[in-house]
């Protein structure tokens, strides 16, 4: 997996509340793999119309937000369905961070395991950093993880992640690297289970 | 004294395997369910050469993909046959069972999983799906997970979590007729928020939750996820009991009464405490449609549309502005007065039999003004309506009776509403393009849904029930 330490890049503002899976990767497109580049799907129905030219007024659709590679997203960002290609989709368009008031639950898991940072924000600060780039969109968002930090032009602010994540990211860490070393007590807490919850297994067989 | 425990906390205890100094805890997963979206997680064990650990504890399902017309005849769409195949071939190769396409337990997975007895209380169950959170009311711990996290699980059972907080939902009182567990949890969910529970586990309580039987108790905790809660659970108790026994892959005989034994434990202890507590009054609950875009966007039938003119707060009324647009509703609209084009009875939320009864006995002698679909949770509730007549019922009102399968919840083996189309649905997600690119999907209970079909508009059904045994 990718490290995060660091990122200076441009930042688009999508400020959808409730901003749902389903909407940034649309499930028809779930039936493909990673490698067909699903970066190209983000976002898809809210970027294209039905005849699939683009809506000129959707924010990553403006020139100077088209190579963002920050989502300045609103409030329980990527909720609903447990769709990991979401994630893909955003990690390959190359968005690397996306800042928000909060983020769904299973969506942050996924997006750690794949080196996407979620920097938790207050509401006001998101409104802040949406407003300094509606005004000046191509202002540089610099975000940094090891200080949890997020500076914009002259404004510096701290954004929260669960520590154990901003850990994985920093060191590019994979958790079946980390199982592998508690195998034997893995094997250990088997034996002993099924001694104590027989109708656990399947059938009850035991 | 031990400290006192809630249910969420006595199953946590049981399934930890090894708990690090920074709170991430390994734990043994007793069930894994898979579909045709588990191909992503397999390219990954094939990339590391891994092999399924468990794949006796692993079941596979074809439902998001699978046509709920023609079955038996070879598959027509060359997507939908490589989603159906490579399931089966990956399971096959893996030793995994697959209740697959023309199996006849074959079903919508959390249909399937409780059904079958697979689902059982006390055990931890995941699956690469946000609605895995509906075993959790046979008093299971079960929460969906992404594709990467299934990759772990099937290469070694476990896997790494923080320990949720916990909040207590209590439902209280008796419902009124024509009122049922959709109504309870669309009246949570815009009472908290599509985010109003993240970041918690819900334990389901109260005596309105007492006295819903299993099927119901399977709608409330298959919706905790649109409040964003890691899980929903129900304590099991003898109707849990009651459900259970007999099923195939449960404990069996002497065995089960054992089970039962040891699963009455599973019980919150007087005393303990929530990091949240809501509690709802089941009386004052009338039946439910959503207006807008987010099943937290939901009202009683006989309430009005929101007027964004009239909302004092900027953010909020824009929200409800781009709502309304996207659903093309005028502000202010009586939800009762809003026409619908289809009707859909389905999903993972309401296609139970008792789902399938409650929208029979509404439509029974009543055509329907809208073209739609019925599509059971599970091959075998299509057989056993079949056998208690309800196809002739939904047949007999203009309706289509087909297999079973994902279908029109999500679209994607092409069963779509069209752009433009508004639908009274019984699924668990009205997004945008949800049910097909431009879709506009008003969720509600089974019997709402079949009264929307008799009537073509948004309606209540309690009137149409008078005189009516349900
Ligand atoms: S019926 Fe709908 S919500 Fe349920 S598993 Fe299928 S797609 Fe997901």
């Amino acid at each position: 997996m990718e490290k995060f330490t660091r990122l200076t890049a441009t930042a688009c503002p999508i400020n959808i509340a409730n901003l749902n899976t389903d909407q940034i990767l649309p499930a028809r497109f779930l039936n493909l793999p990673r490698s067909a580049g699903l970066g190209k799907f983000l976002l898809q129905d809210l970027r294209f119309d039905a005849e699939g030219r683009e809506r000129g007024d959707f924010p990553l659709n403006r020139p100077a937000w088209r190579a963002a590679e920050i989502i300045v997203g609103g409030r329980n960002f990527a909720c609903g369905s447990s769709r990991e290609a979401a994630v893909y989709a955003l990690f390959d368009y190359p968005i690397r961070c996306v800042i928000a008031p909060s983020f769904a639950d299973i969506f942050a898991g996924n997006a750690v395991r794949n080196g996407l940072l979620t920097a938790t924000v207050s509401q006001d600060d998101a409104t802040m950093l949406t407003a300094t780039l509606e005004a000046m969109p191509i202002l540089p968002v610099t975000v940094d993880l090891d200080q949890q930090t997020i500076g914009c032009g002259d404004r510096n602010f701290a954004f929260s992640i669960d520590p154990v994540r901003r850990t994985r990211l920093l060191n590019g860490w994979d958790d079946i690297a980390l199982t592998e070393s508690y195998r034997d007590r893995i094997a250990a807490f088997k034996t002993a289970d099924r001694a104590k919850r027989p109708w656990a297994m399947p059938g009850g067989a035991g | 004294m031990d400290e006192a425990l809630t249910l969420f906390d006595k199953l946590w205890a049981v399934h930890e395997i090894a708990r690090r100094d920074d709170g991430e805890t390994l734990l043994w997963v007793d069930r894994h369910y898979i579909h045709e979206g588990s191909f992503n997680a397999f390219s990954q064990l094939s990339a590391r050469g891994a092999r399924v650990a468990e794949p006796g504890l692993t079941f596979g399902v074809a439902d998001h993909y699978v046509p709920t017309r023609g079955r038996g005849r070879a598959l027509d769409n060359s997507n939908i046959a490589r989603m159906v195949s490579t399931l089966s071939t990956n399971a096959t190769a893996s030793g995994i069972s697959l209740f697959g396409l023309d199996d006849p337990r074959q079903g919508i997975v959390h249909v399937v999983g409780p059904e079958q007895g697979l689902t059982l209380p006390g055990l931890l169950v995941v699956c690469g799906d946000s609605h895995t959170s509906t075993h959790g009311a046979l008093g299971a711990w079960a929460f969906g997970i992404g594709a990467s996290e299934v990759a772990h699980v099937l290469m070694t059972q476990t896997l790494w979590q923080r320990k949720p907080s916990r909040m207590r939902i209590t439902i209280d009182g008796h419902f009124a007729p024509g009122v049922a567990a959709k109504d309870m949890v669309l009246a949570i969910i815009a009472g908290i928020g599509a985010d109003g529970a993240t970041g918690h586990a819900i334990e389901f309580s109260g005596a309105a939750v007492r006295a819903l039987s299993v099927e119901g108790r399977l709608t409330l905790c298959n919706m905790s996820i649109e409040a964003g809660a890691r899980c929903g659970m129900v304590a099991p108790d003898d109707t849990t009991f009651d459900y259970l026994r007999g099923r195939p892959y449960a404990p069996q005989g002497a065995a089960f009464d054992r089970a039962v034994e040891e699963w009455s434990a599973l019980t919150c202890d007087d005393g303990a405490t929530f990091d949240k507590e809501i509690s709802f009054d089941a009386a004052a609950i009338a039946p439910i449609v959503t207006w807008g875009t987010s099943p937290q966007d939901a009202l009683p039938i006989d309430a009005s549309v929101p007027d964004p003119a009239r909302e004092p707060d900027a953010a909020r009324a824009k929200y409800l502005r781009d709502a309304l647009d996207y659903m093309a509703i005028k502000p202010g609209r009586r939800l009762a007065d809003i026409s619908i084009d289809r009707v859909f009875i389905g999903s993972c939320t309401n296609a139970r039999i008792e789902d399938l009864r409650a929208a029979a006995a509404v439509l029974s002698g009543r055509v329907s003004k809208v073209p739609g679909l019925v599509s059971p949770g599970s091959s075998l509730v299509k057989r056993q309506a079949e056998e208690e007549g309800l196809d002739r019922v939904f047949r007999a009102a203009g309706l289509e009776w087909a297999e079973s399968g994902c279908s029109m919840c999500v679209g994607i083996n092409g069963d779509l509403v069209a752009p433009g189309e508004r639908c009274a649905s019984t699924t668990n997600r009205n997004f945008r393009g949800r049910q097909g690119p431009g879709a506009r999907t008003h969720l509600m209970s089974p019997a709402m849904v079949a009264a929307a079909a008799v009537t073509g508009r948004l309606t209540d059904v309690r009137p149409l029930l008078a005189g009516r045994k349900i």
